[in-house]
């Protein structure tokens, strides 16, 4: 009880400083905020384009119906892959008039459809890479009956690439950003509890146990960050209204994530001053 | 209540600041504890506040020891000595009542008792006139009177002071120390640590200790009646010096 009191008594003794510290803390994790909207905007691009990734697999014109089932139920069977469906030479015939309408009287005049028939092989999410396909690909290949398998083999490579290299910079950068919102919240909050370190040395003077010193501090600590994880919150939120409206269309992340934010922000915080704390228990 | 056995303690960069140190205060004593700046005597308050622990030898607070005292349990001391420094470490932007009354609350006294508590206390130092005034605008004697007040809020045993007299005018050190001997009257030792040669001459009846170099050069309790501290003897002229105290 005591804590609480002390600690609400703290914010309102020194609103300037616990208002400095609080927006110190905001503003760090608004560019962590900011960081995890772009990682979560990049990651949903990325995992859009994975969706289109599957296996077209055009069969000869004299493959025979068993033969295409026997090979629909081989593929089907593998565990990466998620559907097979077959597209038949009319089917693509139709596809084709509808995607490319500019060549629709092309299409028409035709006496003899020149399109293939096809197995359109989907995957799995998560299965969706370069190994995955390129295998799926070579097994419909071996049957005789299988003029190609196409899997845009180049775009596929450098989306792979391009995830592989999104993923490192994430870590990196999302590595970076946290130790530099670390170390100015830490400051933040270790300046906060310097100017009351009179406090704390009356506090031992007068033999206060040294939970009950750290009590109110921690929970300052823990107030400042969460104060600073609403700030970084509207921060983003505002970023993100404007580039939606103004710029181009993002996603907001997901709760999940907001509400990890805040909860990292207030337990931070309360880790930072446990240890600014440390020193000053020691002082006397 | 408080015994040093043969303290010494070591300062990585300053050397030995204190060496070979024996004394003893007994329950309800008062005593000085003086010496030149210098000396060693803010460091014998520490080590007997427990802020330090000697580099040899071992010092006994009502029942506590340095050598097996914990940082964890050092409150359990600072509840049974009460201390008073010569800058008074009051809490700025405070009053005299409210920097008891933390004192109180901070210690595990209940709600509705601290008030009425720190109102006695400062009535205890003179001070209830002044409850309401913040501690800089008090004077010195009477931010001292606050803190003497602030160190008895836990009845301690023992009252350690610092050069407690070190900033005030001779009005106001009459005072505290008229204060300092109506707790002692009450049944509390008192360890008062002071470089004033001619405040220690007014108490005759008061155990006397003088530091010199780290080292104690006299204890009053084991010097022949009426022989002076080697400071006092060194401002009458020379005089041959008595070696009995260690």
């Amino acid at each position: 009880m005591y804590a609480i009191r002390e600690a609400v008594a703290a914010f309102k003794r020194a609103p300037v400083l616990t208002g400095l510290s609080s927006a110190m803390v905001g503003l760090a994790l608004f560019v962590v905020g900011l960081f995890g909207l772009a990682t979560y905007n990049l990651r949903l691009a990325l995992t859009a384009i994975e969706e289109r990734v599957e296996v077209a697999v055009y069969l000869r014109d004299d493959a025979r119906q068993s033969e295409i089932d026997l090979l629909l139920t081989e593929l089907a069977a593998i565990p990466e892959v998620r559907m097979v469906s077959f597209v038949s030479k009319r089917d693509a015939l139709e596809r084709a008039r509808a995607d490319l309408p500019e060549f629709g009287e092309l299409f028409s005049d035709l006496e003899i459809n020149p399109l293939p028939q096809s197995l359109e092989v989907e995957l799995r999410p998560g299965a969706r890479d370069a190994e995955v396909v390129r295998s799926i690909s070579d097994a419909a290949m071996a049957y005789p009956f299988v003029e190609e398998a196409r899997y845009g083999r180049e775009w596929v490579d450098r989306l792979f690439t391009l995830r592989r290299i999104g993923a490192a910079s994430t870590a990196v950068l999302g590595t970076a950003f946290a130790l530099v919102a670390a170390l100015i919240i830490g400051t933040a909050l270790r300046i906060a509890i310097f100017a009351r370190r009179d406090e704390i040395y009356v506090m031992r003077l007068v033999g206060a146990k040294n939970g009950f010193i750290r009590r109110p501090f921690l929970l300052e600590g823990a107030m400042a960050g969460l104060i600073g994880g609403l700030l970084a919150w509207l921060l983003t939120y505002g970023t993100y209204r404007g580039v939606y409206t103004y710029l181009f269309e993002v996603a907001w992340v997901p709760t999940a994530w907001i509400a990890l934010g805040l909860v990292s922000g207030a337990a931070f915080g309360a880790f930072s001053s446990a240890l600014a704390i440390r020193r000053h228990l020691r002082e006397i | 209540m408080i015994k040093l056995t043969r303290v010494s303690k070591e300062y990585p960069k300053r050397g030995h600041a204190l060496r070979d140190v024996s004394f003893h205060v007994r329950k309800g004593e008062f005593a000085f504890l003086t010496g030149h700046s210098g000396s060693g005597k803010s460091t014998t308050m520490r080590l007997i506040h427990m802020a330090d622990k000697p580099t040899e030898g071992e010092v006994r607070v009502t029942g506590y020891s340095s050598e097996r005292i914990t940082q964890r349990d050092l409150w359990k001391v600072r509840r049974r000595v009460g201390f008073v420094f010569q800058d008074f470490r009051l809490l700025p932007g405070r009053t005299a009542l409210e920097n008891v009354a933390f004192a109180l609350e901070v210690t595990g006294t209940p709600r509705s008792a601290i008030q009425s508590k720190a109102n006695r206390l400062l009535s205890q130092v003179g001070l209830s006139p002044k409850a309401g005034a913040l501690a800089h605008e008090l004077s010195g004697g009477e931010q001292q009177r606050v803190a003497i007040a602030r160190a008895l809020v836990n009845d301690p045993f023992v009252l350690l002071a610092d050069e407690p007299t070190g900033n005030l005018d001779d009005r106001a050190t009459r005072g505290v120390m008229d204060l300092f001997w109506d707790i002692n009257a009450k049944g509390m030792a008192v360890l008062m640590a002071t470089h004033d040669l001619e405040l220690v001459r007014r108490y005759p009846h008061a155990r006397v200790f003088e530091l010199e170099h780290g080292e104690l050069v006299f204890d009053s309790a084991l010097a022949a009646e009426g022989e002076l501290t080697p400071s006092l003897q060194e401002e009458r002229g020379p005089r041959s010096v008595t070696d009995g105290a260690a």
